[in-house]
């Protein structure tokens, strides 16, 4: 099981667990490519990432990564089938236009899929909903209504009726605080749910 | 004598055009072509191992002259902003060659070359090229210089065609490459303005089909090909920002002069590219250009296939000239291929000029993207960044 190392990130440290040594990894959305970096580090594994921000890139650049500019709604179609062992979306997906086509396309590039995303349905959210009647502001959803770049809302649980309506498997789901794994009711208190799914 | 405008701390200095000769070159149309003279300079020093070799490749107006000051002169390299000790290309730490293309007029071999067979210019006799004849030549300098892989090819725009041209057929023997500003092949627009430039040129009644090294030479034809290809190099709003809608001072209203600030920068330019330009390598140059397909009509993707390099690629926002769509095409065919590969789209408001001017960008990824290729590492942290 996890080491728990120190100065990485929770949510990094459960894919990194995640992860087969020595496999290729695909990181959509990779910002400044703190992950794909530990990947790299870590697991020897081969990585590629893609990112839409420029300045990030150059951070990537600067780290040694291989990083495409680019979006990530376009950016996979030019892949062929099974062209890396995992594809990352790492809260990034809640901020992609197609999710529902990116996903389809990630399943198809990558042999397995990972994917890490804030849970609306967090009990802080809730409470935030109901006794103050506001869009909730918490740590894992940390924007204003009007400043967010996500798009999509979801819960631990929509995204397990995702799977199910659409035939994925989810091979490995792990839900997390803020400081540590939430292995009971993680659609409540769970901040960020990780899945590992495949097709 | 080193001028005020060199920064000692991060010039060459003063540096001398060098060239070397070979015998013949097997042209892509079958024929044997010779001898062949390439001029070319080198900046820093080539290790024991010979593994710091970077070679420089020059857009269609470029020479070989990259970097520093030639003696008794004031004119900086093509593209001294990036090769010197600290900058992108450190010549601290790696060996930079750029070398004068075969068809040019600046020391190599083209079509202004005296004929030995003739003793007279050879202008169109001179053969058809090719990119990819350019870069064999560079291959013959390469080896003759000792060195057996090559750690990258870099160059934009016509220089990004022959680092293509480097990878579709040379892959075994450079570790990286970086096209700037580039494209597998030319679009019609591309080759459009390359073709009203070359009208200009045989327009004029001095050109006289290529024969007109005994003078006077079709500078009006040149300078209006060159007018035309500096306003494909800005963009809109980079023309916008420089000239506005000034008007010059002292214009003849109903004269036609240059009223225009633009108008008068164009004439500036093209009035200066005769005195160092010969119109029939402009031709020869810009056809080799046209003609070139890095596929080889074949998908890139397969062509590249296999290739144990690693790619940089890079765009500029504004350029239109060699849109970004272009240079994902190179990306998409390096992401098929299965190529590590690094892609930027440089956001610049300066047109296609930008790969010339925009240095600190440009400066912070071949720096990096180098320095990983020669360390061969993954990423960084193995070597105490």
């Amino acid at each position: 099981m996890p080491t728990e190392s120190k100065g990485i990130q929770l949510d990094h440290q459960v894919i990194l667990d995640l992860v087969d040594q020595q496999s290729s990894v695909l990181d959509l959305g990779c910002g400044t490519g703190d992950l794909l970096y530990l990947l790299i580090k870590e697991k020897k594994v081969s990585g590629q990432g893609i990112e839409i921000d420029d300045q990030a890139i150059y951070k990537c650049v600067a780290k040694g990564l291989n990083v495409f500019h680019g979006d990530i709604d376009s950016g996979l179609a030019e892949f062929s089938d099974k062209s890396f062992d995992y594809v990352v979306l790492n809260q990034s997906m809640q901020q992609i236009l197609h999710v529902d086509k990116v996903l389809t396309d990630a399943l198809r590039v990558g042999k397995k899929v990972i994917v890490g995303f804030p849970n609306f349905a967090y009990y802080k959210s809730r409470l935030q909903m109901f006794f103050q009647g506001r869009s909730p502001v918490t740590a894992s959803l940390p924007y204003q209504w009007y400043e967010t770049p996500n798009l999509h809302f979801l819960s631990i649980s929509d995204f397990k009726d995702y799977c199910r309506v659409k035939k994925i498997n989810i091979e490995r789901s792990v839900c997390i605080g803020e400081r540590r794994k939430i292995p009971f009711l993680p659609n409540l208190f769970g901040q960020t749910g990780i899945f590992l799914i495949s097709k | 004598m080193i001028k005020e405008k060199i920064n000692p701390a991060n010039s060459v200095g003063v540096v001398k055009t060098q060239s070397f000769t070979f015998e013949s070159l097997k042209l892509e149309s079958g024929e044997k072509f010779g001898p062949v003279t390439l001029a070319y300079e080198t900046y820093g020093v080539l290790n024991k191992e010979k593994s710091n070799a970077v070679l420089i490749v020059h857009a269609l107006s470029g020479d070989a002259h990259a970097a520093g000051v030639h003696e008794g002169s004031n004119d900086l390299g093509w593209w001294d902003s990036f090769i010197g000790p600290g900058k992108a290309f450190d010549t601290e730490k790696y060996f930079v060659i750029c070398s004068n293309i075969l068809g040019g007029c600046k020391g190599s071999t083209g079509p202004s070359s005296i004929n030995p067979k003739t003793n007279k210019p050879y202008a169109l006799d001179f053969p058809l090229i090719s990119i990819n004849d350019i870069v064999n030549a560079q291959r013959h300098l390469i080896t003759h210089l000792g060195i057996e892989k090559l750690l990258s090819v870099v160059g934009g725009s016509m220089g990004g065609q022959q680092v293509l041209s480097w990878l579709a057929n040379h892959a075994d023997i450079i570790h990286s490459a970086i096209p700037i500003a580039t494209t597998i092949k030319h679009s019609p627009q591309q080759i459009a303005f390359n073709e009203v430039g070359r009208q200009a040129i045989m327009a004029d009644a001095h050109w006289k089909s290529g024969n007109y090294y005994d003078g006077p030479f079709p500078l009006k034809g040149l300078a209006v090909a060159r007018m035309i290809g500096h306003i494909t190099y800005m963009s809109d709003s980079s023309m916008a920002e420089k000239f506005g809608r000034q008007k010059k001072g002292g214009a003849e209203p109903f004269k036609f002069t240059a009223d225009f600030e633009v108008e008068g920068y164009l004439r500036y330019r093209g009035d200066n590219f005769v005195k160092r330009f010969d119109a029939n390598s402009y031709l020869y140059i810009t056809k080799a250009m046209d003609n070139f397909d890095a596929s080889g009509g074949r998908p890139f993707s397969e062509v590249l296939r296999g290739i144990k390099a690693k790619v940089m690629v890079i765009s500029f926002k504004s350029d239109w000239l060699y849109p970004a769509y272009q240079s994902k095409e190179i990306v998409k065919a390096c992401k098929l291929a299965g190529i590590a590969t690094t892609y930027c789209e440089i956001d610049s408001n300066y047109g296609h000029d930008a790969f010339l001017l925009e240095v600190e960008e440009e400066t912070h990824l071949i720096k990096h993207f180098l320095k990983k290729i020669f360390y061969a590492y993954e990423v960084t942290g193995a070597y105490g960044e």
